[in-house]
Parts: C-alpha cells; structure tokens; sequence
C-alpha cells in the first residue's frame, strides 16, 4: 500500500486487493493502519511517478485507437468506436488490452460503455455483470455519480442508494435539491448528455503501420520496416499531391511503451531517403540507443500535417535544387543537435539594441524581412557581435562628466581610448513599463559611444543612467 | 588483351576527370579586389578551398570574424553564408548581431547560425555543411586548439569543400597555427582607422597577414580598409605599424580618396 501526507499525517493514498480485503479504507491514518496489521507494507506515494506512468500507457493504447485520454489518477478512456473489429471484436479487445497490462504487472479493470462517465462508473463501481449496459449502470451505487462527499451523503440519506433510484426521480427535484451537476452527471452516465473525451494526441493526417506476429527484437529491422512504411507514406502522398514537414516513427513494445522519434523539415517533402536520413540522424544524437526491450510488435509511422506540394522535376528547375540542398542541410543539422541551435536572424521592432534580433530556428523556414540599411559610405555604427547581457566595465578618467571615458577596464585588460564618437542616446522603452510615465520611473537612458583603442580596437560601450554614479558597459565589439 | 587496353584507357579517362575537378575550380580564384592581395594569390582566394583564419590574441577575434564575413560575402556569390561556432564562442566572444552584418553588407536573411555544443559536433557539422554545394560559404569558428581538430580533420574538411565547390572560411580565435590541409592560413589583427570628422572611429580597419599559402609565397602583410558599398577590400595606407596622421576636414578626406584611387 502507499501513503502519503495530507493535512499534517500520514495517511493511506492507495491500497492494493489483499490490503483491501483486510479492511483497510483509503484515508485511514497510517499509524491506525499499522496498529491493526504490524507487518503492512508501505510505500511513500508519489503522484508524478504515477501521472507518468498512466501518460506513458496513454502512449501504449494509442495502438489500439488514436484517441485516447487520461483519466486521472489511474484511469484511461480509449474511444473504440469503429475500431473494435480489427481486434475481434470488443470482448475479445478488451481481454488483449487486459493481458497486456497485466503482462506489465498492473491490476486492471475494463468496462465498454456507450458513454465515457459510463465506462469510468462501471470499471470501478461494478460488482455484479448486469444483464445489458443499461441496467448495469442503474445498478451501480451513487458514489459513481462523482459528487462531492456531502451532496453524496444527502442522496443516501434520502434513502437514493443507487443510480436508478436517483434516475427515477424528477430532475427537476434533483437539480433544486442537489445543484445542475448531480443532473449533468446522471445524464451523462445514461449517455443522454454529451461527455466530450479530450484525445492526448490528435489522429494524425496519415498514418501507416506494421504488425508483427513475433515481436522484432533488432533495431536493424525495425528501422528497415521503418524505411518501407516512410515508402508507402511516400506513394500515398505523391497520390494526393501533398508532403510532409513533420515525421514521427512510434515503435510499439510488447510491455506497452512506445518509443516516438519526431523529425522535421524546413520545407514540406516525401522523399522517403531524405526522411530516412533524418531518422538516422535522430537516432545517433540519441543520449542512450533504443532499447527493443522483449521487442516490438507495432511501428507506425505518422505524419501529423500534410501540406501542398507539387510534383516537380527537380533535374530540370535549378532552383528548386538548390533551395533543397540548402534546407536539407538545415533540417539535417538541426535534427542532430536540437531544432533551437540552428538559428536565422530576424528583425524585431525596437530601439533596445539586444532585443532588435531575434533568433528563431532555421526549420521553421525564413520569412522576408527587411533590416533597416545604413547611410552608404558611413562607418559602421552597430557591432558585429553583441553582449547580451551587457559586460560591465569599470571606467578611467572623464574628460567631461557627460563625455566617453578616457580609459577603461575589460576582462582585465586596460584600454586606452583614442577616438571615440557619441553618444548616440537610447531611452529606455518606458511605455511597456508599469507607471513608466511618471517620471523618474521610465527606466535607465544608455549613452552609446563608439570608442576605439591604441591598438585600433573597437568597441561599443554605455553609460546606464546620467545622473549620479552610472554604470557603464561594454555592449559589443565592432570587426 | 584488347579488353585490358580499353579499361586501361576508360581508368585513365576517370583519372583525369578527377584530376581536372580541382584545377578547373582553383581556376577561378575570387577576386577580392585589392591589387596587390590579389596578385599575391595569383588571382584571387581559392574558391573550394580551406582558408584559416588565425586571432593570434583574444581581442583580435572581432577583427577576425570581420574578415571573415568580408571573404564570405566576396566568396557566397549570392548563396547563403552558413555560420558555426561552438556555445563556448558565443558565450566568449558575444552573439552574432544582425544590424552589425548589416553596416558590413550582409543581409542577415542570407545568413543560417549554428551553435554547437562542443568542438566535435561543430567539425562534425562543418564537414557536412561544406559538402552541401549550394551553400555560398562556410565560415567555422573555432577556438582555441582542441584536441579533435588534428590534421585528419583538416583534411577531411579540405576534400569536402573540394568536391562541393564551397569555400571554406575557418575561424580560429584563441589558436596556435597547426599543420592543416588548409590552402592559405592569415592572422588577422585590427588597424588603427582612419578618423572621421571630430575624431570617430572610421571605416572597418584590419591587418592581415598571410601566413602561409600552398604553392606561393607568404609572410605578406597588408593593412585593409573594407569597402561596404562596393563590397571590396581597399588598401588604407601604406606603412602598417604608424598610427597614421589625424586628420580632419573635407580636405583631408578628398585626399584619402585620391590615394585609394592611385593604390
């Protein structure tokens, strides 16, 4: 069993069958728990673990159907409508789901309902199979309802012990009685309201996929199949004139996890050989090697969008050529070491010199911008590359209080300033402040300078602030 | 025995079609449009080839990377310039900065920056990088001398850009010259520049210094003055170690013209 502190003790968070069957109840204090059984074992109970473990079985199911949803704490809701019949039927699935899971050494229970809360009540409240889903879900108790404790001790009051009683009565009553939701909840167990599932993952545009009968333990295979599904992909996009940007290879194991590689593209494609490439190269960056397990029964391969493409004769459009070299250089670098580290430059509308840029990833394709262009014949007045943060320097002697240092201190080093040019004001963009009107609370005004050293050196430096004793910096550094 | 001399003649074709590739591209050197650089080199910077270039001292790596941009927008023919460095770089030596590349003549749309996570995956990404054909250039920063980067990979960076036409532009900040494959190797140090009006900084100044170069002399050095608009190097003045004469006024600028224009 597993316990957990809420309010001050510990107190029991989750038992399993034969901590059940000793008459030990969710809540109880765990001081209570061992006064009654001394040799209990515990465990401290770790929710996120938990969490975890229910995502990473929402990620197994979705072999089953694409839509499935978390239903926490332990439960999962797969919706089977029209998928049942590939697996035999929907007796037959829910055993395979049932020995798989507790192939995995879980304790499970399973109920097909036509709605969802309908499901959720049965495969937890159930005790007697009904003769047909209807009956069964009038048969269940109220704490199926979901209500809070309260409302939930009132219907038992009322002498309501079960959901057809509460069924049976007036609505109407029951709302004035008991709130809109104990007549939400009724409605939705009866399938009359509509309970909306919210899919973890939504069906992907296209989809292929292999089954094993004997589950493949080399990685070599897999990734073989792997390279006949991105084939089939292929055809089936050519057919309908379209590419791919994103690609994802799940590969299913036996004991319910599933591995998922994501590849992406700066410009849509079907090639299954460049597809392949990237997954290779996703492969390799890997921190640890994919680990078949007992190996894999499933992989599937999706593409979550599709987008226009045309067929094209690349031979003969020099263009296009080039522009796929390029791109696939792009996606190929940024799949082996992280889409953020492959970067374009773009223009951004501020004065604040480190937030005129921003860097965007290259993948995701280069709008046109235009930077604003310097007067011909000036000399550089931007650096070539810039701090940011700024690198705080400690100034010499002023000529002018207000003028550029006549010295000053970087990583150590002095430098003499022999020319400089300035300063060139930047306020500080007191409109995105809060109360920045006011004065004295717009921010810091930076004076720039252009300074160059002995030795020919350039370099932008500021001044934060103009009265009393600013800071300076060192902003960047021209070439 | 017949059929030995018709694959005798068909290998010996193969030879030389291999043999033409890299004269045929060394051929046509980029003219960098200073006199004397270009003579020295016998035309012009090799295109597909490995060029170093060397900051001896920290502080000279904004230098550096000036002339290397310079190079890659005389060698990038209107292709895109591929910028690698390592996390270590960026973080020592400070970001690229767009409105930088602008007052310098490169449109920061033609430019893709890859910031690796260490040396290996950056000689890694380089080598696949210069093989990509369309690429303009390729400038690799580097720094320090680590201990990947030995003459192997020198020269695998140097076949590749062989076979893809792509100039290569190697950045080393912080480094000692090392045996390599590459063609020529410079170092590069800032020049005092030529003062505006009221005593500014003036236009991008450098000294460069041609270290060794494959085939042709070395141990030139030149004081380079780089041009935006025309997107060309031009000779400043003639004497590198002077700081040259403060001067001021339109006068003095007409006569600054008047040398360029005789250099």
């Amino acid at each position: 069993m597993l316990a957990e502190k809420i309010r001050g003790g510990m107190r029991i968070a989750a038992l399993d069958r034969t901590a059940q069957a000793l008459g030990l109840t969710i809540g109880l204090a765990l001081a209570d728990a061992r006064a009654r059984i001394p040799d209990l074992q515990v465990f401290d109970a770790d929710p996120y673990a938990d969490m975890d473990w229910l995502e990473r079985l929402a990620d197994g199911c979705i072999r089953y159907t694409p839509s499935v949803a978390l239903d926490p704490p332990e439960g999962l809701v797969l919706d089977i409508a029209g998928c049942a019949h590939l697996f035999g039927g929907e007796t037959e699935m829910v055993r395979m789901i049932e020995a798989r899971l507790e192939a995995a050494g879980m304790q499970v229970r399973a109920a097909c309902a036509d709605a969802p809360d309908a499901a959720h009540a049965l495969a937890r409240f159930q005790t007697l199979p009904g003769a047909d889903e209807a009956a069964a879900v009038r048969r269940l108790p109220v704490a199926a309802l979901r209500l809070d404790a309260e409302s939930e001790t009132a219907l038992k009051r009322a002498g309501l012990k079960s959901v057809g009683d509460v069924a049976s009565r007036p609505m109407a009553v029951i709302a004035a009685r008991f709130g809109a939701e104990a007549v939400t909840a009724i409605r939705r167990l009866l399938g009359e309201a509509e309970s909306p599932l919210a899919p973890r993952r939504i069906a992907p545009a296209l989809m292929n996929e292999r089954r094993f009968a004997e589950p493949v333990a080399r990685t070599e295979y897999a990734l073989q199949m792997l390279e006949e599904l991105a084939g089939e992909t292929a055809l089936q996009l050519e057919e309908i004139k379209r590419g791919g940007r994103r690609f994802e290879a799940l590969f299913f194991r036996t004991d319910g996890m599933v591995l998922r590689l994501r590849v992406e593209t700066s410009l849509p494609t079907r090639d299954p050989s460049a597809i392949m490439r990237l997954f290779h190269e996703r492969l390799e960056s890997l921190s640890d090697p994919v680990d078949p397990g007992f190996g894999f029964d499933l992989i599937r391969m999706t593409i979550p969008q599709t987008e226009p493409l045309a067929p094209s004769q690349l031979a003969l459009e020099g263009g296009a050529v080039s522009e796929t070299q390029m791109a696939e250089l792009v996606d190929r670098l940024s799949t082996r070491i992280g889409r953020g580290r492959i970067v374009r430059l773009h223009p951004q509308d501020t004065h604040i010199p480190e937030q005129a840029q921003l860097a965007l990833p290259a993948v995701d394709g280069a709008a046109p911008a235009t930077w604003p262009c310097p007067e011909p014949g000036g000399a550089p007045l931007r650096p070539l590359h810039l701090f940011d943060p700024p690198q705080p320097i400690t100034v010499g002697d002023m000529a002018t209080a207000d003028g550029p240092p006549q010295s000053f201190r970087w990583r150590r080093a002095l430098h003499d300033v022999t020319r400089s040019e300035g300063p060139e004001r930047i306020a500080a963009e007191w409109w995105r402040r809060k109360g920045g009107y006011e004065p004295g609370k717009g921010g810091l005004t930076r004076d720039y300078y252009r300074v160059e050293d002995t030795r020919g050196r350039r370099y932008w430096i500021f001044r934060h602030g103009m009265t009393g004793d600013p800071h300076w910096f060192l902003h960047g550094v021209f070439a | 025995m017949r059929e030995s001399i018709t694959a005798l003649s068909a290998l010996k074709r193969r030879i030389a079609r291999i043999g033409a590739i890299p004269s045929a591209l060394g051929e046509s050197g980029i003219a960098l449009g200073h006199a004397p650089m270009d003579a020295a080199l016998g035309g012009g910077l090799a295109r597909g080839k490995v060029h170093e270039l060397f900051a001896l001292a920290a502080s000279d790596a904004g230098s550096a990377a000036g002339f290397a941009l310079m190079l890659a927008l005389k060698a990038r023919g209107g292709g895109a310039v591929l910028w690698l460095r390592t996390e270590a770089a960026e973080r020592g030596q400070g970001a690229l900065y767009a409105p930088g590349l602008v007052a310098l003549g490169l449109d920061p749309g033609a430019l893709v920056i890859g910031v690796m996570p260490d040396d290996v995956a950056l000689l890694k990404a380089a080598v696949d990088a210069v093989r990509c054909g369309d690429l303009g250039a390729a400038v690799i920063e580097c720094r320090g001398n680590p201990r990947a980067l030995d003459l192997t990979a020198s020269r695998r960076l140097a076949i590749a850009a062989e076979k893809s036409g792509v100039t290569a532009l190697f950045l080393r900040t912080e480094a000692v010259p090392a045996p390599s494959a590459a063609e020529t190797r410079w170092a590069v140090r800032p020049a005092v520049s030529v003062a505006l009006e009221a005593e500014a900084p003036g236009q991008t100044a450098i000294e460069v210094e041609l270290l060794r170069r494959r085939a042709g002399p070395s141990g030139m050095r030149w004081r380079l003055e780089w041009d935006r608009d025309g997107q060309a190097f031009r000779e400043e003045t003639l004497s590198g170690a002077v700081v040259p004469v403060l001067r001021d006024g339109p006068a003095a600028d007409r006569g600054t013209e008047s040398l360029r224009q005789t250099a």
